[in-house]
């Protein structure tokens, strides 16, 4: 295996400082919702968490069609990274979602539309790795799960978009809400550093843990070769 | 003039839980590298070993 790069060694530690800052705004800088009280800082790592899980499943999905038309390996592993690395993302915005959604709808759950979009968002995606442990072959694993991506792809748009389009319980952060939404809020400015800073910080940790997830992809492959050269 | 509600709780529950979310997959993937390098380091041992043979 290739040497950690530098720049590798960088991104992991500003990884850790932004975390951290954002940790700060969000629980110490952003002010108190005077409705929902301190339930509501979980939203800036709620969205930030989204922001990155929705865009890993585009990501991969764009991977997967590459693949597709160059036959690379290094699309499957770079497909492989998104999706691992935003279904870790996406579940952490659906159980601080369900923690919020406890005080300010009085429900942990309900099968609200964004709801149960994203629940099937994230289902699909751990599908996805059930589907490329029943294949042995790698070319053939990476031929299904890039038309797999490619499919699932479709879920990241159909949940972002639900909320705008469909009458829903569920808030709107940017553009107009349905007026069935319950636990809206405007962001005040101090808010709104804490939400941007949130959408960066998250973008940095998953470029980090991305390229941290191809280095172990590519590591994975070198073993797997390395093991059928020893049978042979 | 209305009391702001205690949910305190909650966020530290759902913070605590990202922490933890991130802290488990981050320890996955060195763990899953440390054993994939030793893999690696056997098959390489193992490999050599049979070229020597022939």
């Amino acid at each position: 295996m290739q040497s950690k790069p530098i720049l590798l060694t960088i991104l992991d530690v500003v990884s850790i400082i932004v975390l951290g800052v954002a940790a700060y705004l969000a629980l110490v800088f952003a002010p108190t919702e005077l409705v929902m009280g301190n339930v509501q800082r979980v939203f800036y790592f709620h969205v930030g968490t989204a922001w990155v899980g929705l865009l890993g499943f585009v990501v991969a999905a764009i991977a997967g069609i590459t693949y597709l038309v160059t036959k690379d390996m290094r699309w499957d592993r770079f497909e492989v990274a998104a999706v691992e690395v935003s279904t870790m993302f996406f579940f952490i915005t659906i159980v601080l979602g369900s923690i919020w959604a406890r005080p300010a709808w009085n429900t942990w759950w309900t099968w609200d539309p964004r709801l149960t979009t994203a629940a099937v968002t994230e289902l699909i995606y751990i599908a996805y790795f059930m589907l490329r442990q029943g294949i042995e072959d790698p070319e053939k694993r990476a031929r299904f799960g890039a038309v797999y991506t490619l499919l699932g792809g479709l879920s990241a748009p159909i949940t972002f978009m639900v909320i705008r389009l469909f009458r829903t319980i569920h808030p709107v952060v940017i553009g107009s809400q349905s007026a069935e939404a319950q636990g809206g809020f405007s962001m005040t400015s101090d808010m709104k550093t804490a939400f941007f800073f949130a959408l960066f910080a998250f973008t940095v940790i998953f470029i980090d843990l991305m390229w941290h997830r191809i280095r172990l992809g590519s590591l994975q492959e070198k073993v797997e070769q390395l093991k059928l050269n020893v049978s042979m | 003039m209305e009391t702001i509600p205690d949910t305190s709780g909650y966020m530290i529950a759902g913070y605590l839980i990202a922490f933890a979310t991130m802290g488990i997959y981050t320890l996955s993937m060195y763990l899953r590298k440390k054993n994939l390098k030793r893999d690696l380091e056997t098959l390489e041992a193992l490999e050599a070993e049979q070229t020597k043979k022939k």
